[in-house]
């Protein structure tokens, strides 16, 4: 099934299909990415979710038996006739658990910039700190940028490394189930930023919790596995006609809570 | 149970004690100071066996912790990448040579030492020679090591970093090598200790000249070899033990440096 807007994508998925050997993990996904907003990628364990999110960064590449078939198009450039390392710096990626690197605040947010060699010392800082503002860290942490960012809680630290993928000044962030591993405060808090996030950026969020694509997202792409184990795109649209008003009955059901 | 702890700890407190007391009758700063001066008597001091110990260890280190290290890295992080069949095989033959050479006895590269450097190459009895017997000794523990402390690096960090945009090396470079220091300087201390401490490949690699080494191309003795000719071939039994308690006390110190090392790194 394919899910085509006008030309206002920032990414476009065109029948898009990955292999892990001789797994076909995704069958033939056609869907475009709404620019300056944030679109949910649900469904139940196992139907692809991660596996699509970490296509839009070639983050699959990292698996050495993983291929693909049809192609992704980021500003309308197909992913792998573009340099990687350009294309994970247009899509940052935060992940399921909060990962800083064993450094301090200041070097994790740096760490971007500098390796896209950025080397002055008052401009670095200055990224820095409007990256932390911009992950809603500052007050938090603006007295404690030399301290270890493992001395932050797990939502702080999930908000720095959230801080750390916007220092690079991406157009999409990629966000493979952020809040999973916070308690509900840090999830608040995670959501809540990510609506502020979005005038600037395009999110896409993968969550195993409907409720929360229900107060994120303003699109959702609901996925499912077919007889083959295979990920499969049901169904496409604003989050609001997704949840009130299924095209598909199998989006129905699972929405409803009949299965997954 | 208890009693076994207990007898292991009371040999081993015996053995370090007898060496020690018995030893430390006879060191005073001349002792450090003078060299060996030879001869059946074993008069004088350790001071150019210091010199030679510090020296060869020192040389090995250079050769074999690039090496060493180099090797790890590649066979953590690159070696599963590769497709070619031939090359795979290759790297399982290595693997399998990492394993076996550990526990290879350090006589075998002495005389592996020997007919290549001493004699082949025409290095002589030499710290070259010694040192490039030596490297081939302590590379296994130096790539053991460093691919256990690689393989603790948790993979979020690589992960997180190629999210970035970092490039692979980059990545080993910025992230995954400093989250793996500890570990991979405890394995370079370990090696330090090793040379410390081994006699028979140096028997038959550096010889045993007891004068001062001046140069790679020198001959020397290393405490631990003295420690050998002091017992075996003169009546000094007294300083054989008195080097010996130098040597111990240096163990222990290499110990307590891997300890702190590995504390203050991962603090």
């Amino acid at each position: 099934m394919a899910f085509r807007m006008k030309k206002e994508g920032v990414m476009e998925t065109i029948d898009y299909s990955l292999y892990y050997g001789g797994f076909k993990a995704l069958n033939s996904i056609t869907m475009d990415i709404p620019i300056n907003n944030i679109t949910a990628i649900i469904g139940p364990s196992g139907c692809g979710k991660s596996s699509l999110i970490r296509s839009f960064n070639r983050m699959n590449d990292l698996i050495s038996n993983s291929r693909t078939e049809g192609s992704i198009l980021v500003d309308g450039e197909d992913i792998y006739s573009q340099d990687v390392v350009r294309l994970r710096k247009k899509v940052g990626m935060v992940f399921q658990r909060p990962n800083p690197f064993p450094k301090s605040i200041f070097a994790n947010v740096a760490y971007g910039p500098r390796i896209h060699g950025i080397r002055d010392k008052s401009k670095l800082a200055a990224i820095v700190e409007s990256s932390i503002r911009d992950a809603a860290l500052w007050d938090e942490v603006k007295d404690d940028l030399g301290k270890s960012a493992f001395s932050l809680s797990g939502g702080q630290q999930q908000r720095l490394c959230i801080a750390r993928a916007l220092a690079v000044e991406p157009e999409v962030i990629l966000m493979d189930e952020p809040a999973s591993a916070l308690d509900p405060v840090a999830t608040l808090k995670i959501e809540e930023l990510m609506e502020k996030l979005k005038s600037k950026y395009t999110i896409v969020i993968v969550t195993h919790n409907m409720q929360q694509a229900a107060r994120v997202s303003d699109f959702t792409a609901f996925l499912l596995t077919d007889s083959n184990r295979s990920g499969n795109l049901i169904e496409f649209g604003k989050t609001s006609d997704i949840f009130t008003n299924p095209v598909d009955t199998r989006t129905e059901d699972y929405i409803s809570g009949r299965f997954g | 149970m208890w009693l076994s702890c207990g007898l292991t700890v009371s040999i081993m407190l015996v053995v370090i004690g007898y060496v020690i007391i018995k030893g430390f009758a006879f060191i005073d700063l001349d002792f450090f100071l003078t060299p060996p001066r030879g001869g059946l008597s074993g008069e004088g001091g350790i001071s150019s066996t210091i010199v030679a110990t510090v020296y060869l260890v020192i040389t090995t280190l250079v050769f074999a912790t690039p090496l060493g290290v180099s090797a790890g890295i590649f066979l953590v992080e690159y070696a599963d990448n590769i497709k070619n069949k031939f090359v795979q095989k290759l790297i399982v033959f290595a693997r399998f040579g990492v394993e076996t050479l550990a526990g290879v006895p350090s006589i075998i590269f002495g005389l592996f030492g020997y007919a290549l450097f001493v004699t082949a190459l025409h290095f002589g009895f030499s710290i070259l020679s010694a040192a490039l017997a030596g490297t081939c000794l302590v590379i296994p523990v130096i790539i053991r090591t460093t691919e256990e402390a690689l393989k603790a690096v948790p993979n979020s960090y690589r992960e997180a970093s190629l999210a970035m945009g970092a490039g692979k090396w980059e990545t080993i470079w910025k992230v995954v090598l400093p989250s793996a220091i500890t570990g991979i300087s405890t394995g370079i201390v370990l090696s330090a200790g090793r040379i410390v401490s081994e006699t028979a490949i140096f028997y038959v690699t550096l010889g045993g000249s007891y004068r001062t080494p001046t140069s790679l191309m020198s001959s020397g003795r290393t405490m631990a070899l003295h420690v050998y000719y002091l017992a075996m071939e003169t009546r000094a039994f007294d300083k054989a033990l008195a080097t010996a308690a130098v040597l111990v006390i240096l163990i222990v110190l290499l110990n307590l440096v891997i300890n702190t090392v590995s504390r203050w790194l991962s603090a």
